[in-house]
This record gives structure tokens, C-alpha cells and sequence, in this order.
């Protein structure tokens, strides 16, 4: 007997090596999960569509293998609507499959009917619409390779729910793809690779800005940096593809930045982007930004070469490909460059100088001027800082890092530096809310032998809290540290800075009470009152086998420090006197 | 700001024109003017598309479009050889028919449609001969008219 559409499409995912599947049910993919019921494919049932594109997502990030999330049509396609544009914004690789009403119910408003393929056009690197299940299998081979070459990005497939239940002429199985217009350059230009490779050797105060892109060249970046003595900074989505504690990481740029990664991008003569795409929240004012560098920019997408800033010498490849070939002979050495980044972590540079010389790049006087100081803690108050230290401290190499999105998410990129490339996972350009949690058990399924630590705010958690259900139900052992400030923190920083503290509807208060909560969900879980807990149960948690919410109180005046306002430019940095220490001193 | 004419190669299936619409509209690119049809190979349809953006912005326009899955072929045809034709049908009031039929001729264009009232005319050309003949009408008292948006083919090369 002939397979069907549905049948078809599970034995090609099965066939390409997917492992694991995410999802929901619903009418018009009835056919799907009735061929998933016998199939070695493992599904997650999640609690929410959202939660199950997120999950896909975390899982694709971990492994650098596409995530494959199923919903079905009408509200469970509309509700991966914000899955596909994060997974988007953030280049990962995404097979969305969706059922579609009957192909003749198409067009009439039919029962669940969404024109899902019209919704997500601008969130997607591609999406189908299959009607005729024949086209399934190639369909389906053609979605996997366009999410994971390239650029990666989510790719949707609507699938009618006709197309998933008629039997297919089985020759079809083997069908290849077939994409002419879909052409990936992976290979560097030589003529630019030597010009680069000059321009590297050249320079006097070369900087590494290394990117999102450049999480699969791990090797190859440490090597160059390595040889080339360059010091490097990397974006929220650059964290781990560069050591976070090798002596020339001088951590994050941009907003939350350092005040060395910023002054040093203020500073160089030659600056290198790696797989980073110039962000707004990364460069700050952009006709500011690197005034003295000549900029070699090597991006696997043409289009981003020359969309925010001027390429002096663009490289469109792979940066896997293309940074072993940068690599010259000779060993080089910056010692006066590097000296004068490290003399920015100097006290004397940090202390409030109101009357400090001009910076000469932007004129501005205060360059590390406080405005008034942050507000007080209270002493007894745990602070994001002392948590996510002993956090580092228990789980040391084997942890890979989720966050949520606000506070939370910078202190886990302040306080929670990772070796390893593909292990800080976090809603970069999408700034999602609700991410973390679905994409941390995604995360943990994808890589079992670690520990993933969700780093997560009572905000964000409970966008996405039904999942709690699925980490309950599949034991997932991710352990949840919830920096409960009982406000939308990073809302509410703004408001202090920006809008003279009136704090617009930025009090969450102390509902629900979390630890309960998880209980109610068969999960252990506890509170972290104090400094003194912080030493004792919070590590007991952490080393406990399996799931665990941890929620630690800490004051809701504690801000994220420094903090370059948006559209100022690198130097002006407020609080630098709070950066924490860089990876050189620790 | 200046206008380049990009002859773009899609498959022709459903949803591309909603694609390349979509990328304009998204990153607030500026269509002059479209024009959709297949090509001498049916699976495949050519979009004229005229923009009108600075240096910068145009480079981008080309590269986003590159990186739809559904697009063959761009072909920049600013500074090549090239024919390039519109097609307008105008509707004018015929109180002074004999007037219209000497503009008529010297454009080369063709009544196509009499009533009592109107005369439908036809017109081709370049988009300057296209906008110069409906001024000249224009007096007569022009009721409707409808235009094609531009398309254009490289000429051969001649040796
Ligand atoms: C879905 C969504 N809605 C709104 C926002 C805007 N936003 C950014 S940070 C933030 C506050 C986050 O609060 P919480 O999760 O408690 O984290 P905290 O900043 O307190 O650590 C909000 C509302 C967002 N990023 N995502």
C-alpha cells in the first residue's frame, strides 16, 4: 500500500535525521500524528504552539541542527507567528509544518483557516503551501536544507489536509531537490581574503567583533586571535563563540557593553566584523561608531554588507571557510594596543568625572560620567550578581546558558561567560519575552550531558509558564533561576533613567507566589532569600538531579550598569564604575 | 536619488509577486513601477520593476531580492542597450475628434474604441512619450486612463 502525504512526510523527517519534534495536535494534522503514533521520531508535546516553535528553536541552537515544530492550522499556525520571526531575527534554522484546511476549503473562511503562508512571508527565509501530496518529500528535504545552509532561518510548510491523507505514488520518496534560485556562497573572494589578510597585518590596533555568525568558526577565530594577537568583543549573539575567559575577551559591545570592548571599538585602527550585522543596540550612534577604523566585514549574506555600515573590504563566505585563510605565517603582537584597552578597567577611568576632558571622537564631556548614582540597596538584599556567581562557580564547564529577555538577560551575559560556541541561548534581535523557558528544555533535550541554566524573570516566565507542565512531564532537568524583582525590570530602569521614575505600569507585585506554583506542577523548587542561602541551598538546587525552580529575591532598584543610552554614541557610558570585572582580572 | 529598471526572473508560482511586493513594502523601498508576465519558458514569469532609491539603497534592493528562493535572475538594465515600452489606453471626450486624430497620428497611437460621447485611445512607447502624449490630450478632457507600468528587453548584440 502506498504511503500517505502525512506518512510520507513523517518517514523523510525520519529518513533526514531529525530526532526530535515539537508540537501540538489539532484537526487539520490529525493525519500527522497518526503516522507519528508507530514512528521512532520522538514528538515533545509542548503546551503552546509558541512554546513548541521556541523549543525547536532552543534545540536547533544547541545542536546546529534544524528544529522541527508541527501545528496545526488557524490558531495553532497564527500561534507560531512569534517563534518564526525570533527564530528569524536570530538566523536559526526552523522547519515550521503546519496542516492547512481541505485544499477546495481554501479561500472560503473555512474552519481554522489562516492564510499562514500570507501571515509569515516576512518572517520567514521561505515558506510553501503544498496541495498535492506528492510534492511532500521534496518539499520537506528542500525546508531542512534551505534552514540550515546559508544564512539560517526558519522555512514554514503548509500542508492541506487533503494533501496529508491521499496516497502518494511512491517513487516520489527519493525526490531530490530542486531550488535554481537558492544559491549559497560559502567561499571568500581571494583577491578580498589578501586584502584583508594586509590590512590585518598592517594594523597597529586591530579589534575582533565577532557575531552570531560566528559561533561555527569557534577554532578558527581563536586561532586568529591567537596568532594575530588581536583582542576580541562579541554581541549577546557572539557570546561563546570566543572563550568569555580568555584573556583578550573584553566581553560584550554596545549598550550593555563594557566601557573597554566600547572605547577599544572607539579606539582601533582595523576593525574585523565576524558574522555580526552592525545592530542599533550594538553600535549605538551609528555615524559615531569605529570613526577610526577601516572595517573588513565577513558575513555569509550579501545583503548585510553595506545595509548599516560601509565595508572597507566586504567578504561574502562562510566565516568557517574563510577565517583559516586570514591566518598568516607570522605570530604578531599588540602589547601597547592592549595595555591601553586594559588601562579602561582602571579605577582612575571609572570614577564619576564630571569635568573630565572632552572624548575627542564625540566631543562629549562626561565620558564616564555618572548621572546621580544608582539607588541604594538594600543591604540585605541578594544581588543578580552574587546568584549568578555561585551559579558559574557549581556548574563550571558544563553549562549552557538560557536567558529571558530584560534585566535578567544581561546579568546572565555579564555574570555567566561561556567557552564554548552555541551555549548561551537568548532572543537576540527579537528581544522575545517568554523565550526562555521553552527554549531551555529545547536546549537540554538537544545536548543531555550538560546543564542548562534558564536565567529568567517573573515577566518573562510567565509568558510562556505552561511549559513548566512539559519539563514536569518529560523530567527535562533544566534548572530555573528565577530573578524574581516583582517588576518588569527592564522597563523600569527606563522609566527611572528616561522618565523621571513614574513607573507606568511596571509593578508586576507578588503574584503568583512561584514556588507554589511549581509544585502544583510536581516541581521542586525554592527560595533564595538571602546572601547566606545563596551559599547553601542555591548550589544544593543546582546539583540536584533533574528539574528545579530556583526563585531569589532581589530588590527591584538593582539595574544593569553600564548602560550607553539608545543613540548616544560608545563613550557615553553611564555607571562604568559598575562594569563587572573583565575576564583578565578574574 | 536615482531610477534604475530591474528585470527580475521568478518562478511562476503562486505567492512570488506577494513575496517581491512584501520585501518592498518591509524594507520601505520605492516601486516606480511593476509589470508582471510570463516568458517564453512558462514555469518561469519576469517582473519589470522600476525604483527609485539612491546609490546605497539600490545595492540593497538587488541583494534582498537575490535572496528570495523564488528569484532566478536580476538583470540591472539602467545602463544597458535597451527597448523599453509602455501601453496606455486613454479615454477622451470627442467634441473635437478631428483635433485628437492629428495627435493620434503624430504619436503613432490608434483609436481603438468610438462611442458618441468618447474615443478609447491606444498608445505605446517609452514612459516620456507615454506622459508627453496624455499632456497633449489632456485639454481635450481626459476621462480615464490606464497604464501598464514599463517593460524592457536588452537589445542583442549587434556583431
Ligand atoms: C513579548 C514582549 N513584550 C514586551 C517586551 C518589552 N520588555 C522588554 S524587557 C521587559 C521586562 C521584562 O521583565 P522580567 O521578565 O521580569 O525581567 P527583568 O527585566 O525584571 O529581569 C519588557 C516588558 C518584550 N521584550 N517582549
Amino acid at each position: 500500500m502506498a504511503l500517505t502525504g502525512a506518512e510520507a512526510l513523517v518517514s523523510t523527517l525520519t529518513e533526514m535525521g531529525v530526532e526530535y519534534v515539537f508540537g501540538y495536535p489539532g484537526g487539520a494534522v490529525l493525519p500527522i500524528y497518526d503516522a507519528l503514533y508507530n514512528s521512532s521520531l520522538k514528538h515533545i508535546l509542548t503546551r503552546h504552539e509558541q512554546g513548541a516553535a521556541h523549543a525547536a528553536d532552543g534545540y536547533a541552537r544547541a545542536t546546529r541542527k534544524p528544529g522541527v515544530v508541527i501545528a496545526t492550522s488557524g490558531p495553532g499556525a497564527t500561534n507560531l507567528v512569534t517563534g518564526l520571526a525570533n527564530a528569524y531575527m536570530d538566523s536559526v534554522p526552523l522547519v515550521a509544518i503546519t496542516g492547512q484546511v481541505h485544499s477546495g476549503l481554501i479561500g472560503k473562511d473555512s474552519f481554522q483557516e489562516a492564510d499562514i503562508m500570507g501571515i509569515t512571508m516576512p518572517v520567514t527565509k521561505h515558506n510553501y503551501l503544498v496541495k498535492d501530496g506528492n510534492s511532500i518529500p521534496r518539499v520537506i528535504k528542500e525546508a531542512l536544507f534551505i534552514a540550515n545552509t546559508g544564512r539560517p532561518g526558519p522555512v514554514l510548510v503548509d500542508i492541506t489536509k487533503d494533501a496529508l491523507m491521499n496516497h502518494l505514488l511512491e517513487p516520489l520518496l527519493d525526490a531530490e531537490i530542486d531550488l535554481p534560485g537558492y544559491r549559497v556562497k560559502t567561499t571568500g573572494h581571494p583577491r578580498q581574503i589578501m586584502l584583508a589578510k594586509n590590512l590585518i597585518q598592517e594594523a597597529k590596533r586591530p579589534l575582533i567583533y565577532a557575531g552570531g555568525g560566528a559561533g561555527d568558526a569557534g577554532e578558527s577565530l581563536l586561532q586568529l586571535v591567537e596568532q594575530y594577537d588581536i583582542p576580541v568583543t562579541t554581541t549577546l549573539m557572539g557570546l561563546g563563540a570566543f572563550p568569555g575567559n580568555h584573556p583578550l575577551n573584553l566581553g560584550m559591545l554596545g549598550m550593555h557593553g563594557t566601557p573597554w570592548a566600547n572605547m577599544a571599538i572607539q579606539e582601533c585602527d582595523v576593525l574585523i566584523a565576524i558574522g555580526a550585522r552592525f545592530d542599533d543596540r550594538v553600535t549605538g550612534n551609528l555615524s559615531k561608531f569605529a570613526p577610526k577604523a577601516k572595517i573588513i566585514h565577513i558575513d555569509i549574506d550579501a545583503a548585510e554588507i553595506g545595509k548599516n555600515v560601509k565595508a572597507d573590504i566586504p567578504i561574502v563566505g562562510d566565516a568557517k571557510s574563510i577565517l583559516p585563510e586570514l591566518l598568516g605565517t607570522e605570530k604578531l603582537t599588540h602589547p601597547n594596543w592592549i595595555a591601553e584597552i586594559r588601562e579602561f578597567a582602571l579605577p582612575k577611568y571609572q570614577a564619576n568625572k564630571p569635568n573630565s576632558d572632552p572624548c575627542e571622537v564625540c566631543n562629549v564631556p562626561n565620558l564616564f560620567n555618572a548621572t546621580p548614582p544608582p539607588p541604594c540597596k538594600r543591604q540585605e538584599s541578594v544581588t543578580p550578581k552574587q546568584v549568578l556567581e555561585v551559579v558559574a562557580a557549581t556548574i563550571k564547564d558544563k553549562i549552557i546558558v538560557a536567558t529571558d529577555v530584560g534585566q535578567n538577560q544581561m546579568w546572565a551575559a555579564q555574570y555567566l561567560p561561556v567557552d564554548k560556541p552555541h551555549s548561551f541561548i537568548t532572543s537576540g534581535g527579537l528581544g522575545t519575552m517568554g523565550y526562555g523557558l521553552p527554549a531551555a528544555l529545547g536546549a537540554q533535550l538537544g545536548r543531555p550531558d550538560e546543564q542548562v541554566v534558564l536565567v529568567t524573570g517573573d515577566g518573562s516566565l510567565q509568558m510562556n509558564i505552561q511549559e513548566l507542565a512539559t519539563i514536569a512531564t518529560y523530567d527535562i532537568p533544566v534548572k530555573i533561576v528565577l530573578l524574581n524583582n516583582r517588576v518588569l525590570g527592564m522597563v523600569r530602569q527606563w522609566q527611572t533613567i528616561f522618565y523621571e521614575s513614574r513607573y507606568s505600569q511596571t509593578c508586576t507585585g507578588s503574584v503568583p507566589d512561584f514556588c507554589l506554583l511549581a509544585s502544583a506542577y510536581s516541581l521542586p523548587a525554592v527560595k533564595i532569600l538571602t546572601r547566606e542561602d545563596c551559599q547553601t541551598k542555591l548550589p544544593e538546587a543546582l546539583l540536584t538531579k533533574g528539574p528545579y525552580l530556583i526563585e531569589v529575591a532581589i530588590d527591584p532598584d538593582e539595574s544593569v550598569w553600564p548602560m550607553v543610552a539608545p543613540g548616544a554614541s560608545l563613550c557615553e557610558m553611564l555607571h562604568a564604575e559598575l562594569t563587572p570585572k573583565p575576564a583578565w582580572e578574574r | 536619488m536615482s531610477k534604475v529598471t530591474l528585470a527580475v526572473l521568478v518562478n511562476n508560482e503562486p505567492g512570488v509577486l506577494s513575496r517581491v511586493a512584501g520585501l518592498f513594502t518591509r524594507r520601505g523601498y520605492n516601486i516606480h513601477s511593476l509589470a508582471v508576465g510570463p516568458t517564453e519558458d512558462n514555469s518561469i514569469s519576469r517582473i519589470t520593476i522600476v525604483v527609485e532609491e539612491d546609490e546605497q539603497r539600490l545595492e540593497q534592493v538587488t541583494k534582498q531580492l537575490h535572496k528570495l528562493i523564488d528569484v532566478l535572475k536580476i538583470t540591472d538594465l539602467t545602463y544597458e542597450e535597451r527597448v523599453e515600452r509602455e501601453l496606455a489606453l486613454i479615454k477622451v471626450k470627442g467634441d473635437k475628434r478631428s483635433e485628437i486624430l492629428q495627435i493620434v497620428d503624430i504619436f503613432r497611437a490608434k483609436i481603438v474604441d468610438v462611442s458618441p460621447k468618447e474615443v478609447m485611445v491606444e498608445v505605446t512607447g517609452d514612459m516620456e512619450k507615454v506622459d508627453a502624449f496624455i499632456q497633449m490630450l489632456d485639454s481635450y478632457g481626459i476621462t480615464e486612463i490606464v497604464r501598464t507600468g514599463k517593460i524592457a528587453l536588452a537589445r542583442s548584440a549587434k556583431n
